[in-house]
């Protein structure tokens, strides 16, 4: 599908300036429900409470209880609702606390908003937004903080973005509400307090691509969401030893952009794929595959993974840690890749890497 | 097993036209569900059809009762023993028969089958298979309603299997919370699959317990077309006038399995001879025929009718082209739309 939206948003001023990932999230709902009547707020505490994450906040007293319409616990009334009035014609934005509250909704997303397209022979198609958090670091413990994205990306019908920089959280929403078929926006919940300066000239997001978001020669980091701010960091870590790494941000995690993915490896010619899902059948696995599929004469190294520990995410901060990609593992992989498995930063670091013994060293 | 029925909606004062003309046009909506049905079990002993289909026989009162209440711009979500509910809004059989054939001249190109007809133009939004998975939609469509100041109904048909799912229960309370104008249609066939109602709801008065979310709610006789039009009626109107939410327990019965793989060991025959006594076709032939209203000629004008129907529909069905394996995975998004020059 083509992204043909157009920025409808007044003029920002030509400066940069200074915002947050929760600030432009909430701006581009704001210019979503401005422009369009049929895009309403649906889901629990976005109204008086100003949503479970302070994204929605102060859009009730602008818009009404009408269109930012506070839902009893019940995610599958409230997603299934939302996709009810997308075949009725609205534009609905379904707010989920935490894909792991999706979970309570998993019926409605898979069996009707990705199925009812195809299953009605191309009568009806589904054009709802659904965002909800994903992600850990926050010490939030098993039920608030797996990263079941990959999950969603399995599903044909669906189109599953993760936004990672303050652009992205800007103007992705917009040209989501223009797709005629249900897109699932998951924001990582360690990113909302990021703050930076927002581009003058940012948007409009391509949802059909992936970006570099930093250059590179020597291996490709392809992460997303989250993991975006620890690969770069790594990348800045392998600088410092002589390695160029490009990092290629996903952003769209179904369908893949395959071209930007295999662009990039080839001229790599290595990549190291970071993932918060767990190793065992997650989106790392798929790209891991692809690359071999499609690339396997450009690689000059297995493809490593970077994921999470095959573990529930633990509440203990120490045991959260290890359980989560981080930078000095993207490292090490990286460093694997490129024949100089030599740690970064002292010998202990690989030390304090547990074994896994489901998934094989990470 | 038998219902006790103690609840059933009074007839009201005034009843809606039902000169005699409407009352032959009830029989012939009925005789078609059946008559299509008893021809999809041929089809299928022929292999023509495939998959799981559910049969109606034995609920059509219900299916063409609700329909008299609703008109073109209401909306109906159906679940996946829909033919009756597909046929009553006005799907052509032909559309259906091709469904099931899995043509592409089906109401669903032939990707749907039995189980999800759907026909967004006389706004029939199937044809679910997850039992109570259409209530939210359903809640869904009435919210648009309600946002946009349409004075439409969205109608809902779900089983008494579905009063076990969380579904209902969150649809229910939702729709109470918001005042949502939804017809919450509970076909009460006694049996979710081959489980008896005593068996899978602790309390078995669904209509009390429906009414425990502040809708108003009654239980039918869904046996009695008649009676399922009047109470649709003001049900339907109820839910127009912007009183909410409305439910209607029919207490109905299927005559048939619950499916054609189902082989019924979970009932008595008995039961089942006992219920057809009050099938509900054969049931107001026999009134309109005391009333002198239906003779036997026109019994026979009628069925030789709705046999040209169907024969019409089977035959279209096997003539009809299959959609080509290229076109496999079209509709799962939807089209690309050409870029703006």
């Amino acid at each position: 599908m083509t992204a043909t939206h157009t920025r409808t948003s007044t003029p920002t001023a030509p400066s940069d300036r200074k915002t947050t990932y929760r600030e432009a999230m909430r701006e581009a709902l704001r210019e979503a429900l401005g422009t369009d009547e049929r895009v309403f707020l649906m889901g629990e505490d976005v109204g008086r409470y100003g949503g479970c994450f302070g994204v929605s906040l102060g859009l009730l007293e602008e818009f009404g209880p009408e269109r930012i319409r506070d839902a009893p616990l019940s995610e599958s009334a409230f997603v299934g609702a939302g996709i009810g009035a997308a075949l009725a014609g609205m534009r609905p934005i379904v707010e989920i606390m935490t894909v792991n509250f999706s979970l309570l909704a998993l019926d409605q997303i898979l069996n009707n908003a990705a199925t009812l397209l195809h299953m009605s022979g191309g009568q009806l198609p589904v054009p709802i937004v659904i965002r909800m958090t994903t992600g850990a670091g926050r010490q939030l413990a098993a039920q608030h903080s797996h990263s079941l994205e990959g999950w969603y990306a399995h599903i044909p019908g669906l189109r599953v973005l993760a936004p990672a920089t303050l652009t992205d959280a800007r103007y992705m929403l917009a040209p989501a509400l223009a797709d005629p078929d249900p897109v699932l926006i998951f924001e990582h919940g360690s990113l909302y307090n990021a703050s930076g300066e927002l581009p003058a000239d940012a948007g409009p997001v391509d949802i059909d691509h992936a970006a570099v978001r930093r250059a590179g020669t020597d291996v490709s980091l392809i992460t997303y969401g989250g993991s975006l701010p620890k690969a770069l960091a790594a990348a800045d870590d392998l600088a410092g030893g002589g390695i160029s790494a490009e990092v290629v941000d996903l952003r769209t995690l179904r369908p893949l952009d395959d071209a930007t993915i295999g662009g990039s490896v080839a001229r790599t010619h290595r990549a190291v794929v970071v993932d918060e899902g767990w190793r065992t059948g997650s989106l790392a696995a798929e790209i891991s595959a692809r690359l071999t599929e499609q690339h396997f004469y450009d690689l000059d190294a297995p493809v490593e993974r970077v994921c999470s520990a095959e573990v529930p995410i633990p509440y203990a901060r120490r045991l959260e840690e290890a359980a989560l990609p981080q930078v000095h593992g993207i490292v090490a992989a990286a460093r694997r890749t490129v024949g100089d498995p030599v740690p970064a930063s002292g010998a202990d670091e690989t030390k304090r890497q547990p074994v896994n013994r489901e998934g094989g060293p990470r | 097993m038998s219902t006790t029925r103690t609840r059933c909606a009074s007839r009201p004062a005034t009843r809606p036209n039902r000169q005699a003309a409407h009352r032959m046009a009830l029989l012939k909506s009925m005789l078609r569900v059946r008559r299509f049905e008893e021809r999809c079990v041929e089809m299928y002993s022929a292999a023509r059809i495939r998959g799981f289909m559910h049969l109606y026989i034995g609920e059509e009162a219900v299916a063409v009762g609700v329909n008299e209440a609703l008109t073109a711009d209401d909306a109906v979500v159906s679940t996946y023993r829909e033919h009756g509910h597909a046929l009553a809004r006005g799907v052509p059989a032909e559309a259906i028969m091709a469904e099931m054939f899995g043509k592409v001249t089906g109401c669903s190109r032939g990707r749907g089958g039995s189980m999800h007809l759907f026909d967004v133009g006389r706004r029939f939004y199937g044809g679910n298979a997850i039992v109570g998975g259409g209530l939210p939609l359903a809640a869904g469509l009435a919210l648009a309603d309600r946002m946009t100041g349409q004075g439409r109904v969205t109608c809902c048909f779900f089983g008494d299997g579905a009063f076990a799912e969380g579904e209902f229960h969150e649809t229910a309370n939702l729709a109470a919370l918001w005042g949502l104008p939804l017809l919450l249609v509970c076909e009460n066939n006694l049996y979710a699959m081959g489980t008896a109602l005593a068996r899978h709801q602790a309390q078995t008065d669904l209509a009390l317990r429906a009414a425990g979310y502040g809708m108003v709610s009654w239980a039918v006789d869904g046996m009695d077309v008649f009676a399922v039009e009047d109470a649709a009626r003001r049900a339907a109107e109820g839910v127009r006038a912007g009183t909410g939410p409305h439910f209607l327990e029919m207490r109905t019965y299927r005559f048939r399995a619950h499916s054609m793989y189902d082989s019924d060991r979970y009932r008595d025959k008995a039961e089942i001879e006992q219920w057809k006594e009050r099938d509900p076709v054969e049931g107001l032939a026999r009134r309109l025929r005391e009333a002198k209203e239906l003779t036997d000629k026109a019994r026979s004008v009628l069925e030789d009718r709705l046999a040209a129907e169907i024969d019409g529909a089977v035959a279209a069905a096997e003539q009809a082209a299959e959609e080509p394996v290229e076109d496999l995975l079209k509709y799962v998004t939807s089209p690309v739309e050409a870029s703006p020059p």
